[in-house]
């Protein structure tokens, strides 16, 4: 069988395939989702407005649906708005939580610490950030160019710079880092 | 002819096209300087290091500036599915690039639309999109690394972000991730899986490991996964079945590792000078 055979058999119409990369941005109540809407709207996200699942309903039943891979970017777009969200979840698993597991490794002169898919590779001597890896959203390579070679204490938080999943994955690895190169 | 599909870390960079034109380490695709630092052009810039190596042309790549925001990989996306129809490329390779699953489809029926069917290998977002979207079992290769296994393994997982816990402590359990991830489809046709040990598998199981030469540093130097799936790229491209050629391939990468002699902040670009002799190395091994 052929790819294009295999292809057809399992047509992307609308189901789980066009569902999977959206998520859901819950609030406090309508009026926020409007704003909300409104403003990721005008940056020209592909957003709407949507009933959200029983299980994560808050009070409010709308939510707002955005593309999921970029939650970072929405996340500070509507904090700087101030209308934050309760809490953003994927459509397709709204019970589902962000990766917390955090795994290190010691290498002697060098620590790394993974978060989800991206590892953050530091100098211990000096605090300096020497290695990005692993992450497949585009914002990683550019994250990358601008930390290698700066301390955590001068490399911008990839919170603040990163826009998708993978970027928000790797601040959640700088954090840890911080943490652990922090003296007790 | 192989081409390669990605993006590069500079938003400014439109959508460029265009044979690889390689002088040592110096890449250029369109007049474009290409820096292999990491992600896409590391990939390429060891594709291309290889099909020299294994007297193939050099490869074709699909590039455009992306620093996250997503507005570059979809000018690319709607790029690909206006030319690839009229295009001819034996193996196409999809890299780093924004997870759109809507975009991801309208690609594959482009690719659905060429005159002959290309060897599709995919890596980093584009992987992401192609299980987000069901249709994993359409690729002929995806190298991904534990993490990303562990991502395919999972089906409710829409990201790696959000794979299940269980799942991930399950790392030291290769094996079982890989049938997991064929069970739901979630997978190519071979994987190739990097690690401290490398996998290759199709939906049979665990074809052949690979864990020598090992250089631990390799794990936290950025890139070295990419130069993995440009040299397996490559090997396809020369006709090789896509499970010998992973095998190969990430024999190979360690041994061009090796030859490095990377510590934990070796930048990439210290090992791709390497995959020649590295290559002519496993290639003598494999024969």
């Amino acid at each position: 069988m052929g790819l294009l055979d295999r292809f057809r058999k399992k047509n992307p119409g609308p189901p789980a395939g066009s569902q999977a990369d959206r998520g859901l941005a819950l609030f406090e109540n309508t009026s926020e989702v409007i704003r909300a809407e409104t403003v990721l709207r005008a940056a020209g996200f592909a957003v709407r407005a949507v009933g959200p699942p029983p299980e994560v309903r808050t009070g409010c039943d709308l939510a707002v649906e955005y593309p999921l891979v970029e939650a970072l970017n929405i996340r500070r777009l509507l904090e700087a708005a101030k209308v934050a969200p309760l809490d953003m979840l994927p459509v397709t698993g709204p019970l589902l939580q962000p990766v917390e597991l955090f795994q290190v490794k010691d290498f002697g002169d060098h620590l790394m610490v993974r978060a989800a898919n991206m590892k953050l590779t530091v100098e211990k001597a000096t605090g300096r950030i020497v290695n990005v890896s692993g992450g497949g959203c585009p914002d990683v390579p550019y994250l990358a160019a601008r930390l290698i070679g700066k301390t955590l204490a001068e490399a911008p938080s990839p919170r603040d710079i990163g826009h998708t999943l993978c970027g928000y994955a790797l601040g959640l690895a700088f954090e840890e880092m911080t943490r652990l190169c922090s003296p007790s | 002819m192989l081409a390669v599909v990605g993006a590069v870390p500079d938003p400014v960079v439109p959508v460029t096209e265009g044979v690889v034109d390689l002088s040592g380490l110096c890449m250029r695709v369109a007049g474009l300087t290409l820096s292999p630092d990491r992600g896409t052009p590391a990939l390429l810039l060891a594709a291309a290091t290889a099909c020299a190596a294994l007297s193939l042309p050099a490869p074709y790549a699909f590039l455009v500036g992306d620093e996250g925001r997503g507005h570059g990989s979809r000018a690319l996306y709607r790029h690909l599915t206006e030319v690839l129809p009229g295009r001819e490329f034996s193996t196409l390779v999809f890299h780093y690039l924004m997870p759109d699953v809507m975009w991801h489809d309208k690609t594959l029926f482009a690719v659905q639309d060429m005159a002959s069917r290309p060897r599709l290998i995919a890596d980093a977002g584009f992987m992401y999109a192609a299980k987000m979207s069901g249709q994993a079992a359409a690729y002929d290769l995806f190298t991904p690394d534990a993490g990303e296994l562990a991502f395919l393994a999972d089906e409710t997982a829409p990201h790696p972000f959000y794979t299940r816990g269980f799942i991930l402590h399950e790392e030291n359990r290769v094996p079982d991730l890989i049938a997991r991830a064929y069970q739901d489809e979630n997978a190519a046709a071979t994987l190739l899986v990097k690690g401290s040990t490398d996998y290759v598998a199709d939906a049979s199981g665990v074809l052949f490991t690979v864990d020598g030469p090992s250089e631990e540093a390799m794990e936290a130097m950025g890139g070295t996964g990419d130069t993995l799936t440009g040299i397996a790229a490559a090997l396809v491209e020369s006709g090789r079945p896509v499970p010998e050629a992973a095998r190969i391939a990430a024999h190979a990468n360690r041994l061009a590792g090796r030859l490095a002699r990377p510590h934990p902040g070796s930048p990439i670009a210290a090992l791709i000078p390497h995959i020649p002799a590295a290559l002519a190395s496993a290639l003598s091994d494999h024969a």
